[in-house]
């Protein structure tokens, strides 16, 4: 029963998208949505292979004798809030290269640094000249 | 896509409806977690930045060719991989054999909480989250050291932060009577951890989310008023201070670090009061870091407002 393995597949198809993102576009805003997207994927997979069928969720009672796996639910449950807080961290990245190159378009950035390597190369020379 | 608004919209979606996922694979915790952090502090948190940088995305694409054979390749290779793996909830995969069954069992015994994710979380593997909440201390000060924070430049200018909320008196009035509630079940979510799902990280996200809630309706100025910013900047180094000190004590006392059976005369009692102190400690550090940043944001924001608003204003009068 190869469907089985539907799961893993579905990750890596989120998976990919965000990676996609990531590459494909310029905008810095739309890359960090891109590795969230790849970052949840990371969280789909690991509490899908916690799962057991007709197990219930990990909090002890009399009437339960199956428990899904608590293990991949404790180190998730850390990993979202320290990804919200990298995010953030990203973001304000975010904010002060805006301010700083007036844009957040990845070629742009790239050109406005390209000009003023030029710009200081061709004052270097003016200088020895 | 090119509006940024909706993408942003699009994934708190989707934050959304993975936190329903997780609640139907048995993760309780985790779904809790997805659905405060996902669809509401990283929303609000892009949806403040886009408000800053421009809501439109330029429209050339590079090079996406390249970039769909590098994906759908790893795609493949991926897919090749998964085909060794285990099938999909079935009861005798690897994972399930090792660490897993010891919680089960034992932890009744050894910790005396119902709620096996929380006595991992705060107890077995306690250094780990020490070292999580560390990350998270880090992540607050490298936002910190981006955005300069000073509170005192927009203490004058009340009129522009006043004027700003006087409309949507409805949405004013109900947050107003559900902020109390908010914080309330902030409250009950950190110390039912023990024994539902809950603990210090989503509590933290969710007083977090109430304090954001009452800084959009009524401004930063107001906000800040009511929470002093340094105090908050201490509350962020206090958390990480009080899971320190549990660990030192029960080093002091004759234990390993982090065990808190040496805590009390009975280990499952000492145990409780560990795991208590500990989740505070992960609780205030969390609520203290979201608010920190939210406040940084917001404080970036209205500089940048009033820095347009002098230009515009120069540009006026010079003609």
């Amino acid at each position: 029963m190869i469907i089985g393995l539907f799961n893993y597949w579905i990750v890596v198809i989120l998976m990919m998208s965000g990676l996609y993102i990531v590459i494909a576009h310029g905008n810095l805003i739309k890359k960090l949505v891109g590795l969230t997207i790849f970052q949840t994927s990371v969280f789909i997979f690991y509490i899908s292979i916690a799962n057991i069928e007709g197990a219930d969720a990990p909090i002890l009672a009399d009437s339960i004798n199956q428990y899904s796996n608590p293990l991949p639910h404790v180190l998730i449950l850390t990993a979202i809030v320290v990804g919200i807080a990298t995010t953030a961290l990203g973001l304000a990245l975010v904010v002060r290269i805006k301010t700083a190159y007036g844009t957040i378009e990845e070629e742009t950035i790239q050109q406005l640094d390209n000009q003023s390597s030029q710009s200081k190369q061709n004052n270097d020379a003016k200088e020895q000249a | 896509m090119k509006d940024l608004f909706a993408v942003v919209m699009l994934s708190g979606i989707y934050s959304l409806l993975s936190a329903s996922f997780f609640v139907a694979l048995d993760a309780v915790d985790v779904a809790f977690t997805e659905a405060a952090v996902g669809a509401g502090i990283s929303t609000l948190l892009m949806l403040i930045v886009i408000s800053m940088t421009g809501r439109s995305e330029n429209t050339t694409r590079h090079k996406p060719l390249p970039a769909l054979i590098v994906v759908s390749i790893t795609g493949a290779l991926l897919i090749f991989g998964t085909l060794d793996m285990p099938y999909f909830g079935i009861t005798d995969a690897p994972i399930h054999q090792h660490v897993a069954p010891r919680y089960i069992e034992e932890s009744m015994q050894e910790i005396g909480i119902p709620n096996i994710v929380t006595s991992v979380l705060a107890s077995y593997r306690a250094f780990d989250t020490l070292g999580e909440l560390v990350v998270i201390f880090t992540a607050c000060t490298g936002v910190l050291a981006l955005l300069s924070f000073n509170s005192k430049t927009n203490r004058n200018d009340k009129s522009l932060s006043v004027s700003m909320h006087k409309q949507h008196l409805v949405i004013r009035i109900v947050a107003k009577i559900l902020i109390p509630f908010i914080l309330l079940f902030a409250l009950y979510v950190q110390f039912h951890g023990d024994f539902g799902p809950g603990g210090g990280f989503q509590a933290g996200v969710i007083f977090a989310a109430a304090i954001i809630l009452y800084t959009m309706l009524f401004g930063l100025s107001a906000a800040q008023k009511a929470l002093n910013p340094s105090l908050i900047l201490l509350i962020t180094a206090l958390g990480v201070l009080l899971f320190t000190c549990v660990g030192l004590t029960s080093l002091l006392l004759g234990g390993n670090f982090l065990n808190y059976n040496v805590l009390a005369d009975l280990p499952v009692i000492g145990q409780h009061l560990g795991i208590l102190i500990i989740e505070l400690g992960v609780g205030c550090t969390v609520a203290a870091v979201m608010i920190l940043i939210f406040f940084n944001f917001a404080n970036q924001r209205e500089q940048l407002k009033q820095k347009h608003k002098q230009v515009k204003d120069s540009q006026e009068l010079s003609p």
